[in-house]
């Protein structure tokens, strides 16, 4: 009911979100002043940080959704992907930059999921930026303890018999899930298929959508 | 599989192994790099290249009777100076 909470929204109707009067932490200052130094001495442009963020949020989970449809429709990149995902997936078009990619296949009898405890790696050059709750800190410590208590959170339930596997993104490796296939998508083409694959389900805390 | 045990202390600093895997052994699925070592890097260092090694343990193995399954798993990335012999006293 949206006027259960009537006081978070602003007339418009968004969450009321607090003007951000704060003075600066320590962080963002040395953020800013970094950057400053880049320009000043002429390493970067501010229009070339303005390129490199609006490059970044063009990044989104449909290029992830589209690798996994390739891996389930073409079993050559299959191969390729389990071999060097971040060579197969260059070779597919995407601007993945340094990113160090491996491909997790999921299948009947093994459900892999990702997470990183040391901090919130994640493979945004494929993905684009995570979802707030996979840097909390209940996500980053819950998932290595009790991966299967937090699946059902996430309305995953995974029987006794299949084994859960958790990777912990601690160094220089990203990871991408690659859900199993849905039943009842045979004769379905890739670019079809990829309407299926949600963000979750290549982090391992979804599934694809059934078709 | 190599059985393998990650070193039990606990260094100062910038480190790239979890405290919860300190002790733990496990058995490497596979070697990555080299790749130069992050924790000399985050002191602005080069860093040796070191391989890196994607550990496999046990849900048991890390939480004891705590596990929600015993044999579920868990993979991480470890650097090699952070890894013993699984025999080593």
């Amino acid at each position: 009911m949206p006027h259960d909470h009537h006081d978070h929204l602003s007339p418009s109707g968004h969450p009321f979100r607090k003007d951000n009067d704060e003075p600066l932490t320590y962080w963002q200052t040395m953020e800013i002043a970094i950057r400053e130094l880049l320009i000043e001495k002429g390493v970067t442009t501010a229009s070339e940080i303005a390129r490199q963020v609006d490059a970044m949020d063009a990044r989104n989970p449909a290029m992830g959704a589209s690798v996994v449809a390739r891996y389930w429709t073409d079993p050559d990149f299959a191969a390729a992907l389990l071999e060097d995902a971040s060579a197969a997936t260059r070779q597919m078009g995407f601007d993945i930059g340094p990113m160090k990619l491996i491909a997790l296949p999921n299948t009947p009898m093994l459900h892999d999921m990702v997470v990183c405890t040391l901090c919130s790696c994640y493979p945004r050059n494929l993905l684009g930026l995570p979802p707030d709750w996979y840097k909390s800190r209940a996500y980053r410590s819950r998932t290595v303890k009790e991966p299967r208590k937090t699946l059902e959170e996430f309305g995953v339930t995974t029987s006794k018999e299949v084994e859960i596997r958790v990777h912990d993104s601690t160094a220089d490796m990203r990871y991408i899930v690659i859900p199993n296939r849905p039943v009842g998508t045979d004769s379905w083409q890739a670019d079809r298929l990829a309407g299926l694959v949600t963000r979750d389900s290549m982090i391992g805390t979804g599934l694809p959508a059934h078709p | 599989m190599h059985r393998v045990r990650v070193r039990d202390y606990m260094p100062p600093g910038h480190v790239r192994t979890p405290a919860y895997l300190r002790g733990k052994t496990g058995t490497i699925e596979r070697t990555l790099g080299p790749f130069p070592n992050p924790e000399v890097r985050a002191y602005g260092h080069t860093g040796d290249p070191l391989p890196l090694h994607r550990v496999r343990f046990t849900m048991s193995e890390i939480w004891g009777p705590a596990a929600e399954r015993p044999d579920d798993t868990l993979e991480a990335e470890i650097y090699a100076h952070w890894l013993e012999p699984a025999d080593a006293t």
